[in-house]
């Protein structure tokens, strides 16, 4: 997809949430969702289970309004976490211009952390994106949990974060980093248009 | 009296943003080039913008670059009331002394200049002067150079000739960041969202913003809580705050703030990273403008809606400027006229600028070098010689640092001319060449040439080129005012470069006639070493040295009746050697004491010789009333049978 159209001054991003069931990416966009103003966010797209589970995918369309010129869009999705909705995935995963990798933080979900994200490469490798070019965050959620429960940041950044991207703990409940989130894979995503521009 | 400049006020401290970017740049430029790049710098915008900020900055940074510059900053206020206080106390010299001392001046706030033609008279002199020395002329003012009223047509002239940039009303992003910066220097605690609402104010100065930073820390600091988003906003919309607010509305507040953060960030990066490599042009159009490139490649690049390869456009534009930069520095060793061509400031014209390098090169004629026919071997060492030929060694050894200069003094004929090539070749070899070894006569010759065919900066740039300077019969100079001229300056760039310059002479220097003092003085600097006529021990080394040359034997007594004969000079002894060997293999005898004398005394008287003060020392054809003769061309006569037959005959 175009990123950034310079002749009609446009900046459009697309920036999938990735991560296992359960991890909290439709809560990050309901965060979202709730914190912009009405007059700067479209019509939240959920398709869910009874249990409340996604069943295609979660899109939430930003208008950034005009910024240097430019006017901004950003167009959140979440993937579907459960194993097998693996065509959903690799569907939303198309034309990404960014990924926040949402783990679960708890210790017992640390396997189905591994496994989302051996998920995420292979996907990205199918549709020929290398993804070390590919912006791309950690967001630890759920770190509001009883310490007991949860791995510390440093310690998942060791499990998973091999390629030292930007991450930061995060409670999506309460809202604590999801913004950060957000403005860090947004910084990634416009570097990498600063060094690669496309018309 | 000059202002002090206020140190909080520097570059590190100025928010630079679009509105103020090639204003900052501009006086980044002049700060470290000044005088070269944009003179005089005239800086205008509406009060409040940071004019005064970028001229202290301006002035700090030159004293930084140079410890040693004289920076004056004033208002036009304190530069009338100098003028006054000078022409009241009757020395109105005063005040223009002082300001030509300057190597930089800052003049703030020129628009009460209308009206003024007394100063307006002054300040157009001022910037003749500063332009023609070189020296950085800086001024501000609240409105363009036109819009002055009443402002005499050459200073706007003059202003127009240099830069004119405006400072415009800062934008969200900057006035945000300058907000960030003031809460940093003030230790203020407010939170990102009651900035960005400042930010969101549109004022048209950067005092109405700080104004309204102090208010909210007045604020914050009376209730000694923080400020909430929404007394934020009445402060800065001039209503009473709100004393308590909800608790939802604070966290509605929160909400909302979180969100606009976000919009903040994401529009300082997208100014940063989308619309990044305009600036990055501009910056170097700015930089490269100012040192008097042309930037046309770059400014199309400017027009272009998509950017391009940015870096690799900027980066092989400072490729080519560097390229032409060492076109220029090569084609001023041969002529630093043709280094003033525009088409070294052309990075679009490099090939043209490497034809016109290629053409200065085949023109530049190296300076005459050292003779190969003489070397240290060769000259015959003796107590008359040993001083010179050691302090020759010690040049050789240590070039431009031991002795420099050295000055080899003694009459004609004793062999400083064979010693000044000696020392010359051994230099040449040590420098890798380029090494001048002529003659006071040519040197003068060769000037005169220059000023006929209007070449003289390349005359000059021959000379200024060479690894070290050595000149036969300095006192030959004599009264001529412009060649002691170019040898004076010659002196200061040789000595100050650490390059070895040698002369000889047949007087010492102050003995020499119609010699400048200033000369006189610079060539006792160094050392000054005599030779003095042979005795009969180094005229017995010499003889036999060229005996055995010759003939390949050397007879004790012909040795001994050769040397013994009372002779002046190497030159007049050799003379006689050469006579005695070339006459006897004529005659078909043997060389021995009774043959040399009836060679000797037979001999036929030779014509007297041209004066010492007519002579020269090196091999170039002398143009008729030159100062040249025959006597010292020796590397020119190479066989000296015909020399003696033509002296016989």
């Amino acid at each position: 997809m175009s990123l950034v159209n310079f002749t009609t001054r446009e900046i459009t991003c697309k920036i999938v949430y990735y991560g296992p069931g359960r991890s909290g990416k439709t809560t990050n966009l309901q965060y979202i969702y709730d914190q912009v103003p009405t007059d700067r966010r479209g019509r939240m797209v959920s398709l869910a289970t009874q249990t409340d589970r996604t069943l295609f995918f979660d899109f939430l369309p930003l208008e950034l309004g005009t910024i240097s010129g430019f006017t901004t869009k950003f167009q959140l999705y979440t993937v579907p976490g459960q194993v097998y909705y693996n065509a959903t995935r690799k569907l939303v995963l198309h034309g990404a211009d960014g990924v926040v990798f949402v783990a679960d933080s708890q210790v017992r979900q640390l396997d189905e952390n591994l496994e989302s994200l051996q998920n995420l490469q292979v996907n990205l490798l199918e549709q020929r994106i290398d993804v070390r070019t590919l912006p791309m965050v950690f967001q630890y959620n759920k770190q509001g949990l009883p310490r007991e429960l949860v791995l510390p940041v440093e310690e998942l950044d060791d499990a998973m974060n091999f390629r030292g991207v930007p991450s930061c703990g995060a409670d999506a409940l309460t809202g604590n980093g999801v913004f950060e989130t957000l403005r860090s894979v947004s910084e990634l995503v416009l570097r990498k248009l600063s060094e690669e521009p496309s018309a | 009296m000059t202002a002090e400049l206020n140190p909080r006020l520097t570059f590190e401290t100025c928010v630079v943003g679009p509105s103020n970017r090639l204003a900052v740049t501009a006086c980044r430029t002049v700060s470290e080039h000044p005088g070269a790049a944009y003179n005089p710098l005239f800086i205008y915008s509406q009060t409040g913008l940071g004019k005064t900020h970028l001229l202290m900055a301006v002035g700090q940074m030159v004293r930084e670059l140079s410890p040693a510059a004289t920076v004056e900053y004033l208002t036009l206020d304190e530069f009338i009331e100098a003028y006054h206080a000078a022409v009241s106390g009757g020395t109105p010299s005063d005040f223009r002394d002082r300001f030509s001392r300057a190597d930089v001046l800052l003049l703030d706030d020129v628009q009460f200049l209308s009206h003024s033609k007394e100063m307006q008279a002054e300040l157009i002199r001022l910037a003749s002067e500063f332009q023609e020395a070189e020296r950085q002329l800086v001024l501000t003012c609240d409105r363009p150079p036109a819009d002055i009223e009443d402002l005499d047509d050459r200073l706007l002239d003059q202003l127009d000739g240099g830069l004119v940039v405006d400072i415009g009303i800062p934008e969200y992003e900057m006035r945000l960041a300058i907000l960030q910066r003031r809460a940093e220097e003030s230790e203020a605690e407010f939170s990102p969202e009651v900035l960005a609402v400042i930010a969101e104010f549109e004022v048209q100065h950067v005092r109405a913003l700080l104004g309204v930073f102090n208010r909210l820390q007045a604020f914050q600091s009376v209730n000694e809580q923080p400020l909430t988003l929404q007394q934020a906003r009445a402060i800065v919309l001039g209503e009473t705050p709100v004393a308590e607010p909800e608790a939802a509305t604070l966290e509605e507040g929160k909400a909302a703030g979180e969100f606009d953060r976000f919009l903040s960030n994401l529009k300082v990066t997208v100014t940063q990273q989308v619309e990044g490599w305009k600036m990055e042009i501009q910056d170097a159009i700015t930089e490269w403008s100012g040192r008097g490139y042309d930037t046309k490649s770059l400014e199309v690049l400017l027009e272009q809606d998509v950017p391009g390869a940015t870096d690799a456009a900027v980066r092989t534009f400072e490729e080519r400027i560097e390229r032409l930069r060492s076109l220029e520095a090569e084609v001023a060793q041969f002529d630093p006229e043709a280094a003033r061509h525009p088409i070294f400031k052309s990075p679009d014209r490099i090939a043209e600028a490497e034809q016109l390098v290629r053409e200065e090169r085949e023109k530049f004629i190296p300076p005459p070098g050292p003779s190969d026919a003489f070397s240290l071997e060769s000259f015959a060492v003796g107590e008359a010689t040993r001083m010179a030929i050691e302090a020759g060694r010690s040049v050789i050894a240590q070039p431009g640092t031991l002795y420099n200069p050295l000055l080899l003094v003694g009459p004609a004929g004793v062999g400083k001319t064979h010693l000044l090539h000696a020392i010359g070749r051994a230099l040449d070899a040590e420098t890798g060449g380029a090494v001048a070894c002529l003659a006071a006569g040519t040197f003068v010759e060769d000037l005169v040439k220059a000023i006929e065919q209007d070449r003289l900066p390349a005359w000059r740039a021959r000379y200024r080129h060479a690894s070290a300077f050595l000149l036969d019969d300095v006192h030959e100079i004599g009264a001529r005012s412009q060649t002691q001229e170019e040898l004076f300056n010659l002196f200061n760039l040789f000595i100050g470069a650490g390059r070895q310059m040698v002369f000889t002479a047949n007087v010492l220097p102050q003995e020499m006639e119609g010699l400048d003092d200033r000369l006189r003085s610079r060539l006792v600097e160094g050392l000054v070493a005599m030779i003095t006529p042979p005795d009969v021990e180094l005229r017995r080394t010499i003889v036999r040295s060229h005996l055995e040359a010759r003939t390949g034997s050397a007879e004790a007594d012909v040795v001994d009746y050769l040397a013994e004969r009372a002779t002046e000079s190497v030159r007049s002894l050799l003379s006689v050697v050469q006579r005695v060997v070339t006459g006897a293999e004529a005659l078909g005898r043997g060389l021995d004491v009774e043959s040399a004398r009836q060679l000797l005394e037979r001999a036929h008287k030779p014509e007297p010789r041209a004066s010492s003060a007519g002579r020269t020392s090196d091999g170039m054809s002398a143009p008729p009333g030159a100062l040249k003769s025959r006597e010292k061309i020796v590397w020119d006569w190479p066989n000296m049978a015909e020399r003696v037959i033509e002296e016989l005959s």
